[in-house]
């Protein structure tokens, strides 16, 4: 195949040789694969939409787009529609799936356990009282996002200073630390939905499902810079991920600090999973369930896991994002779909594969 | 290599070390030797500072290891703890391979060089067979092998067995002593913990007994090995026999059994 002897060029080119590295060859392979994926995910949901466009139109629109060509051919509908509103919320999509299933694979390493979320910190909690108050609040909170984002960083900030004893922040602490003050927001998100009217109640809760309704290029901008900055750190601390997941002791004795180097990567994982929801809401399970189907791939080894579970969760939320505004004339919650496909996948995967990602 | 002078330690009422000193020169292999809850782990764990000393001083290579980073120490110094196990499948050779991350510079800085000698450390001990099997799946023994592997492919001048024998059966046993002798016939320096009296009084150049928070014993293995120690630290389980030379701890029950004979 062609594709396949392109792939197998390009890892020529990073050094694995043939001969050896069979298996981190594959690993590679199957990496190039889900790009591919994601690619052909994304020129596909690109089509497909409430408001029927021709395919060749849509890509003529995207191409003149591309190469800064001239737009004025296109009828000024159909460029809104497939520029301003389907490609922003794909990109916007991948941002999200990737940074969720990346912040997982991280939060999993470090807290050396396979159950943990990305909202194991209080994130989502302190997010959706941040929004809640912008929704009730609106001219003091003046911005939804905003202060969603600001206090799910408080959330976390104030779970990690729960946790910090005598310069060390063991990991039962830490995760208990992350349920109380979970539980103490979602006690002020419930406060706060009490008192709220009717309508401010059902744009909690809809902002409580998640979803890319809104997408602009704004968001577009604001987040996807920073995922992939994220992405990329995270990627280049991977081998030391992997070390911290043998234990805090194991990681001293191999010149890796724990105290350090777990701030570091929970705070970029943090960092990337409050962006995400502050912008699109709590949408669940990807970063439990992506960082699994990526060990179960191509094993723990964090060097190749972050990638894949980027693609994967990018690939993901793409394909969820892409039925939430299909399937039915009016739009459904993505998190609804999330939840609904990711289910019954992971329950597949504890049953029939427990014991090789669980060990 | 190792001086360690005064050193205290305690867990918050309990003392488990008080004023240990002694120290071990370059080349040697040292035995700590001790009964269970004697503080020998302890004693690691306060080397390596996983624990914060009351009082006293640790040097390694004549520089305290108080003044020395994570990174310094772990070039300095590689650890095969008692027991553990990650909670995901690593490969065998994944763990080997993470023992080199001292020696890792850079953004993937992951060389050939570096799985070579990881395969090199494991082709050593004779467990290549197990380098593609997930590493937490492995029998305790295995798993042993696999921590020596790592500890041997880190590198470092200085290496601290934790009971590296506990789990192993008796050819894989005389393995890793075997390995010991070879490691420091290179010049490195080995201090390692056991609970076998006759594999302290074989294979050791110098041997260390604690019991009680503090040294009973210190010197060549069959000087120090002797009865009146085993008495004190065993409470009159055992009995010191000697075959042409080759000194024998043996139960005292089997060793009355044979004066009998």
């Amino acid at each position: 195949m062609l594709a396949e002897r392109h792939i197998n060029k390009i890892i020529d080119k990073l050094g694995y040789e043939r001969h050896d590295d069979f298996s981190e060859r594959r690993k590679i392979f199957i990496i190039f694969i889900l790009l591919g994926l994601v690619i052909l995910a994304g020129v596909i949901s690109l089509t497909l939409g409430a408001y029927n466009i021709s395919v060749d139109l849509v890509y003529k629109t995207l191409f003149i787009h591309l190469t800064m060509g001239d737009i004025s051919s296109i009828s000024k509908l159909h460029n809104t529609i497939i520029w301003d509103i389907r490609f922003p919320r794909l990109i916007l999509a991948i941002s999200v799936g990737g940074a969720l299933a990346i912040a997982g694979a991280v939060f999993q390493s470090v807290f050396r356990n396979p159950l943990v979320e990305p909202y194991i910190l209080g994130v989502s909690s302190g997010a959706a009282f941040g929004a809640a108050l912008g929704i009730l609040f609106h001219s003091i909170f003046f911005s939804i996002q905003i202060f969603a984002f600001i206090f799910a960083t408080l959330a976390v900030v104030f779970a990690y200073s729960l946790a910090r004893v005598r310069g060390q922040t063991p990991i039962v602490t830490l995760i208990l630390a992350g349920v109380i003050v979970g539980s103490i927001f979602s006690a002020l998100v419930s406060f706060l939905k009490y008192i709220a009217n009717d309508s401010a109640l059902r744009e909690i809760v809809f902002w409580l499902m998640g979803g890319f309704y809104y997408a602009s290029w704004n968001d577009v901008i604001m987040l996807t810079p920073m995922v992939l900055i994220g992405f990329i750190i995270l990627w280049s601390l991977a081998w030391k991920l992997n070390i911290l997941s043998m234990g805090d002791e194991e990681a001293r004795t191999l010149g890796v600090s724990p105290e350090k180097n777990k701030a570091i990567v929970i705070a970029i994982a943090t960092a990337v999973t409050a962006f995400s929801v502050s912008l699109v809401g709590i949408i669940a399970w990807v970063g439990l369930m992506m960082p699994h189907a990526s060990r179960l791939l191509l094993g723990p080894d964090n060097r190749f896991v972050i990638p894949a579970c980027f693609l994967m969760g990018a690939f993901y939320l793409l394909v969820c994002d892409t039925l939430a505004r299909t399937i039915t004339m009016t739009e459904i919650p993505i998190g609804i779909i999330t939840s609904l496909l990711g289910a019954p996948y992971l329950c597949y995967l504890l049953r029939n594969k427990g014991k090789s990602i669980l060990g | 290599m190792l001086h360690i002078s005064d050193l205290s330690f305690r867990y918050t009422q309990k003392p488990i070390l008080s004023d240990v000193s002694f120290s071990v020169e370059p080349g040697q292999l040292c035995g700590l030797f001790g009964p269970n809850g004697s503080g020998k782990t302890t004693l690691f764990k306060c080397c390596l500072r996983f624990l914060p000393i009351e009082q006293g001083s640790i040097r390694m290579n004549s520089v305290d290891v108080s003044s020395r980073s994570v990174e310094e120490l772990a070039k300095t110094v590689a650890y095969v703890p008692q027991e553990h196990k990650p909670p995901f499948p690593y490969l065998s050779r994944e763990v080997v391979l993470m023992g080199r991350t001292p020696h890792i510079k850079g953004f993937f800085g992951i060389k050939r060089q570096d799985k070579q000698i990881a395969r090199d450390a494991m082709d050593q001990l004779n467990i290549l067979d197990i380098a593609d099997e997930p590493y937490n799946q492995l029998s305790g023994g295995q798993r042993q092998m696999v921590l020596m592997a790592r500890a041997i492919a880190q590198d470092t001048p200085l290496l601290f067995l934790d009971e590296p024998t506990s789990a192993l059966d008796f050819q894989n046993q005389m393995k890793i002593w075997g390995l010991m002798e070879d490691i420091v016939a290179e010049g490195k320096t080995i201090l390692a913990c056991s609970h076998d009296p006759n594999h302290v009084a074989w294979f050791c150049d110098k041997v260390i007994v604690i019991s009680n928070h503090g040294i009973v014993g210190e010197g060549m293995p069959d000087e120090t090995i002797n009865q009146d120690i085993l008495d004190r630290i065993y409470h009159n389980t055992c009995s010191v026999c000697s075959n042409s030379g080759v000194p024998m701890v043996m139960p005292k029950k089997v060793a009355l059994r044979m004066e009998n004979y």
